[in-house]
């Protein structure tokens, strides 16, 4: 499922003195199977767009008491929305948004701090029974298999832990329960929200890695909100900058953290590859890297043998 | 003086009739006025330092001393008003709705007199940096800011010992640098003593000396840079190298004369000075 947005705006609070316009023109494509990044800075509306796409956050128009705005005379309508996400039209009142909802995962921050049940299967297997639709039936060997293959993904052994309570889990395992929760039901995109965070460094590598597997065979498209260059510039085929409701940015990573001046211009950070880039540039050494480590090693190895040009 | 002194101690979490040692026999001390750094992975016993230190959990076995007092059940309070801990989540430590509500509250449970607690807010909220947020709404800050106001609200108690339990690991970077800076601008201006848990190399920087500890034992001491360098080390605590260890360990197999840094500078300069090196001969 391809993921189009165009013109979508969000104000929370609206019509209040609180009013807090998050989004301003979001306009956005994620084609289906990518591993797409969003970046920028607390407050810059990455949440907020991330939130709209399986509609915890609807566009106006598709809600049921939506009216539309009168206009002066004279005044030009304000651009339309467009938001889809694959064959879902999410400005629309009539769309099924149930259907849309169990195939588009949504991993929040800090997802154990959702655990509820009283084992881990149960725990798991509760959005597979949500998203059952009415007069469907799920057997218990259904669900078994079901939970037992997230388990397995998030690399869990269904036997070993099926039956403990969530809570008596350490930190990382709690967190791939959580995740193991959302993606028992396949959604085709999975959206998470810094899944990375708070976690030492170790906990992220192995975070990361666990992304990469269910990438591909399990959910097609993966979506990340990160603070962290590093994991985007590694992980990531494409990534988007927002700031201040709007998307500043959007390339590939080795395109993106060209902009060095840029993305530090807004008050965020760069990779360390693309540090050390700028540090070898001012020495005269020009590196055309892609800004993971690999890439970045490979090129300075790569000079060094072939000597300097 | 030490500021806090571990003699021994031991401490053990015991679940279902089993006892797991989490600290073990662990010595060390902290000089009054140093800023000491405490890394290790998760459950390597970092966090139950921290409770220890401040009596949230007793020991086994042992001595805990703070400042000369014995940490016992008859010096507890008294300790308590010496040793002050920020925790990691800054929704968990905030009390009241409005900033100066929520940092006078513990001067307020120790019975200051009124004024006095005005001059401690004023001290409190300046050594943060959030002097203008005075009154603002503690729901509507950020989580940077938040831990700010959690972090006046224990200087207020005038702390000599303040103990950072991976106090930024919930923060975006702007939150944790925020954070990392007030409690190194704490240490130089205000003469307090800093604990530092973390598990963010660049935050381990700013301490003059780091500790690794391991399944409750110290295993490796000794200035940041130096303990940063023995990557190999690192990796058998389950640490994991920070990225620009890994760059300089990849670019050494490589045949490339450079010596294990963490500054950005640092590594350019060597790399530029082998390459060109290399062409000149």
């Amino acid at each position: 499922m391809r993921i189009v947005c165009e013109n979508l705006s969000y104000t929370y609070n609206a019509g209040s003195p609180f009013a807090v316009k998050a989004l301003d023109g979001v306009s956005l494509t994620v084609e289906e199977g990518e591993f797409f990044g969003i970046i920028g800075h607390t407050g810059s509306g990455k949440s907020t767009f991330v939130q709209h796409l399986n509609a915890l956050l609807r566009v106006p128009s598709s809600l049921k008491k939506y009216k539309p705005k009168k206009l002066k005379k004279g005044e030009v309508p304000p651009p339309a929305p467009v938001l889809r996400v694959g064959e879902y039209d999410l400005t629309d009142k009539k769309t099924d948004f149930f259907a849309l909802r169990k195939r588009v995962g949504m991993v929040f921050q800090y997802p154990e701090h959702q655990l509820f049940a009283e084992t881990v299967e149960k725990d798991v297997a509760f959005g597979l029974k949500n998203f059952l639709k009415k007069g469907e039936k799920l057997s218990d060997e259904e669900r078994k298999v079901a939970v037992s293959d997230a388990l397995k993904t998030v690399g869990l052994d269904y036997d070993e832990v099926a039956e403990k309570s969530p809570f008596d889990l350490s930190g990382g395992q709690k967190r791939r329960v959580a995740i193991a929760g959302v993606i028992v039901t396949k959604p085709e995109i999975l959206v998470l929200d810094e899944p990375a965070a708070g976690l030492d460094p170790l906990g992220k590598q192995e975070i990361m890695e666990l992304l990469h597997r269910i990438h591909g065979d399990w959910c097609k498209t993966v979506v990340i909100v990160s603070h962290d260059m590093d994991e985007i510039a590694e992980h990531c085929t494409r990534a988007a900058v927002f700031s201040e409701g709007k998307v500043v940015m959007c390339a590939p990573p080795k395109e993106l953290f060209r902009e060095a001046e840029t993305l530090l211009s807004l008050g965020l950070d760069i990779p360390l590859t693309a540090k050390l880039c700028r540090a070898l540039k001012e020495r005269g050494i020009d590196l055309d890297c892609d800004f993971t480590l690999e890439d970045f090693t490979a090129k300075v190895l790569a000079l060094k043998r072939g000597g300097m040009a | 003086m030490h500021a806090i002194e571990f003699e021994n101690v031991d401490f053990a979490y015991s679940e279902e009739g089993k006892r797991e040692f989490c600290i073990k026999g662990l010595n060390f001390a902290v000089e009054e006025g140093e800023f000491v750094a405490v890394l290790g992975h998760n459950g390597s016993g970092k966090s139950t330092l921290a409770r220890l230190s401040n009596g949230i959990l007793v020991p086994d076995g042992g001595k805990i001393t703070v400042f000369d007092t014995p940490l016992d059940d008859k010096h507890l309070f008294d300790v308590r008003k010496q040793v002050g801990v920020v925790f990691q989540n800054p929704d968990n430590q905030t009390v009241a709705s409005i900033v100066e509500d929520d940092v006078a509250f513990g001067a307020e449970n120790v019975a200051l007199p009124r004024e006095e607690i005005g001059r401690r807010i004023d001290f409190a909220l300046q050594a943060v940096g959030m002097e203008e947020y005075r009154h603002a709404t503690v729901a509507r800050l950020s989580g940077g800011q938040k831990q700010r106001i959690a972090i006046a609200g224990v200087l207020a108690l005038k702390p000599r010992l303040m103990i950072f339990d991976e106090a930024t690991a919930m923060l975006d970077p702007k939150g944790r640098r925020e954070i990392a800076a007030v409690a190194k601008r704490l240490n130089e201006e205000e003469n307090i003593t800093v604990i530092l848990i973390t598990h963010f190399m660049e935050e381990a920087l700013l301490a003059d000396r780091a500790i690794v500890l391991n399944k409750g034992e110290i295993v490796m001491e000794g200035a940041p840079k130096d303990i940063f360098a023995r990557h190999e080390e690192l990796l058998t605590y389950n640490l994991t190298l920070p990225r620009i260890g890994t760059i300089c360990k990849t670019l050494r197999e490589g045949g490339m004369s450079v010596t294990d840094t963490l500054d950005t500078d640092l590594l350019a300069d060597e790399i530029a000075r082998d390459l060109k090196g290399g062409n000149a001969s």
